[in-house]
């Protein structure tokens, strides 16, 4: 399939399809690393995780409308203000939903499975009916439109690089929050051992429903980042909710390294296989190749070590 | 989960005991004698597609219910059975004299379409009715038992295997979409027509498959309380509640949920063979997540834990999703959300813990009490 191509032509191929790759990197990352800390520290199977993705890309979407109707002069900073309170939103309602169902079903994981995937159905209905159901598009900013020539062949557009560089601080600060703070002592307390981190005096409690909420906040953010690549529509969030859980266990519940890293190697395998064949087939090379190597390896590929 | 009364069925040494005997009775009343009589044609074979589904339900029952495995899958068996013989009944409606305003006749329409001149080599043995009846059966429960294999020889399980299951399902559905040219993309496999010369779309034909379905339908029920009241069915359920102590006692643990899984699949798999007969078209969005979790959600509301209520489940959830989404198609949407809701808060044991908990007490009232067991002095 190389053989058409020169040198040349292949590298700028490569580079093109590796930084699309790298976008779609951001975007699995983003999604995960709410899933990777609802799922992977938690355990709780979230399949309404998609729709809180969803939920932060429509409060972009409202802050987007509220800033062009009454603040256009500040335009070019709304994201960083829809960012914030998709964030909030999101985490607030996970909050909530972690109080009247989660918290109920810690020891039937199976059920919370059902009980949330019924929470998404509500949730895109309710999507579908405020917004309806054409999918919705949010005016970027002037400074993130274009795009950077870096040669001839090769160029790279500016909202991809933005995303890129917040799927980057975004990890970063869950990784200082999870690793240094009381916080993510905490949790990681709670993971380890239940009952001696109730021993110890963590209110177990509210660390679940903190975590749940952290979780549902960043993947609200990530709803946020997806608007400035994408459109949005009611039922977006199923399409990559299989996709994200494929990246946390693929990766290894419990590992943000080994998150981040199987977002990148299942990225950027699509987006090359995407070039040299058509996008179902690469989509489902690359998705065979995940399931085939968790046959083998079910612990994923970074595993923690956990008595259990 | 201890479940007591579910390990209860049958400690008499009966195939079955008095309340299924009577349950069981009273579905088949329901199915041969009051759905014929009441439904037209039409509606009659509309409820013969939700007895398709009810085929999944049992199978999961037996998967879920008794053995643990919550398999988000079944509609890649459903699917699976239902192309199968989709194929054999395309490959008859495509004669040459049929096809004969294409560039290629004697080939299926849709691969015409996508400049495809000769049939493929795995489509080769569908001509065969037998060939087909087989592989309806065995391609699905070959394919349950690679995917059961790798995943319980692994000790994977929970909720592990279930987004496994779900992504096999999504990958196959992107699959079939993908490659239109052989399999009929998102349309799937239409304009279905005889069965070895016989006309599937006739109103006879279809009341006549409906009551073929519904005799196989029983015909699994069968073998699923055979299983169940087996030495077998004790064991899954064993596993179930506490999976290490089946494991030190020397049994093997894989073997009996891969043959679990694979019985399931076959279950699911004769369903899609049937939906096909039935409704005439067999396509992805039978096979992908949406559908392969809806299936569990009969299965639950009908109850886990028992086969008669997964039939009654899929009938009620079907019959309300037509009924509600011609009406109200919004509010259908916020109901079978609050369904899956409620299920696992509110009922988890579904109709048959309800009827269990709060029928059957009646019942028991209204007899004759035997008199009071004497204590003894």
């Amino acid at each position: 399939m190389f053989a058409d191509y020169s040198w040349g032509e292949l590298l700028s191929i490569f580079a093109m399809q590796g930084f699309a790759g790298l976008i779609l990197f951001s975007v699995f990352v983003l999604m995960a690393l709410g899933l990777a800390i609802i799922f992977g520290q938690m355990g709780v199977i979230n399949m309404a995780h998609g729709e809180f993705m969803i939920l932060g890309a429509y409060v972009t979407y409202l802050v987007s409308r509220l800033f062009e109707t009454y603040m256009p002069a500040l335009f070019g900073i709304y994201f960083f203000i829809a960012m914030a309170l998709a964030f909030v939103v999101a985490g607030a309602l996970g909050m909530v939903v972690e109080w009247t169902l989660i918290r109920r079903l810690y020891k039937r994981p199976l059920d919370t499975l059902l009980a949330t995937w019924g929470l998404s159905l509500i949730l895109q209905q309710l999507f579908r009916s405020v917004f309806g159901p054409r999918e919705v598009g949010v005016t970027i900013p002037q400074w993130m439109m274009g795009s950077l020539p870096l040669t001839d062949t090769i160029e790279v557009p500016i909202n991809g690089l933005f995303v890129m560089v917040l799927a980057m601080s975004i990890s970063a600060a869950i990784y200082v929050l999870m690793f240094r703070s009381r916080w993510g002592l905490q949790v990681r307390a709670v993971v380890a051992n239940r009952t001696m981190a109730d021993a110890v005096g963590i209110n177990t409690e509210r660390t679940d429903r903190l975590t749940f909420g952290i979780g549902c906040g960043v993947a609200g953010v990530a709803g946020a980042a997806f608007t400035m690549i994408g459109s949005t529509g009611p039922t977006s969030g199923q399409l990559y909710i299989v996709d994200t859980f494929l990246v946390v266990v693929f990766g290894g519940a419990g590992s943000l390294i080994g998150t981040i890293a199987s977002a990148f190697s299942i990225s950027q395998a699509q987006s090359i296989l995407e070039f040299f064949l058509s996008g179902s087939m690469a989509k489902v090379l690359t998705l065979l190749a995940v399931v085939g190597i968790l046959m083998v390896r079910p612990q994923g590929l970074f595993a923690l070590k956990l008595r259990k | 989960m201890t479940d007591f009364p579910s390990m209860a069925t049958g400690r008499d040494g009966r195939f079955l005991n008095r309340t299924e005997m009577l349950g069981a009775a009273a579905l088949a009343l329901l199915v041969f004698v009051l759905l014929p009589l009441a439904l037209d044609p039409f509606r009659l074979n509309l409820f013969g597609k939700y007895l398709t589904y009810a085929f999944v339900a049992v199978g999961l029952v037996l998967c879920w219910g008794a053995g643990g495995i919550l398999s988000l899958g079944q509609g890649i068996f459903f699917g699976l059975g239902g192309y199968a013989l989709a194929m054999f009944l395309k490959l008859e409606a495509s004669t040459p004299e049929a096809t004969a305003i294409q560039s290629t006749p004697g080939i299926p329409d849709f691969m015409d379409w996508n400049q495809i001149t000769a049939l493929p080599g795995w489509w080769q043995p569908f001509h065969s009715l037998t060939f087909t009846i087989i592989a309806v059966v065995a391609v699905p429960v070959i394919f349950a038992f690679i995917i059961g294999t790798a995943m319980f020889r692994r000790r994977v399980g929970g909720v592990y295997f279930s987004i496994i299951t779900q992504a096999i399902a999504a990958i196959l559905t992107i699959l079939i979409i993908g490659q239109q040219g052989y399999t009929g993309g998102v349309n799937g496999i239409t304009d279905l027509r005889t069965l070895n010369g016989w006309d599937i779309r006739t109103d006879e034909a279809k009341t006549v498959l409906y009551f073929v379905n519904g005799a196989l339908l029983f015909g699994c029920l069968a073998l699923a309380q055979f299983v169940r009241r087996s030495k077998l069915g004790r064991i899954l359920i064993a596993m179930r509640d506490r999976e290490d102590r089946v494991r030190f006692s020397g049994y093997d643990v894989a073997s009996f949920k891969i043959f679990v899984f694979c019985l399931g699949a076959a279950f699911a798999a004769i369903g899609g063979a049937m939906f096909t007969l039935q409704v005439g078209f067999m396509s992805p969005s039978f096979v992908g997540i949406v559908p392969s979790i809806e299936m569990v959600i009969f299965c639950a509301v009908g109850g886990r834990n028992s086969i008669l209520g997964a039939v009654w489940g899929t009938l009620l959830v079907n019959w309300a999703k037509t009924t509600f989404s011609e009406g109200f198609p919004e509010l259908w949407q916020f109901g079978m959300g609050a369904l899956f809701i409620a299920v696992v808060l509110v009922f988890p044991d579904g109709l048959a813990g309800l009827w269990k908990q709060h029928v059957e007490p009646l019942f028991a009232r209204l007899k004759p009490r035997p008199s009071a067991p004497q204590p003894a002095e």
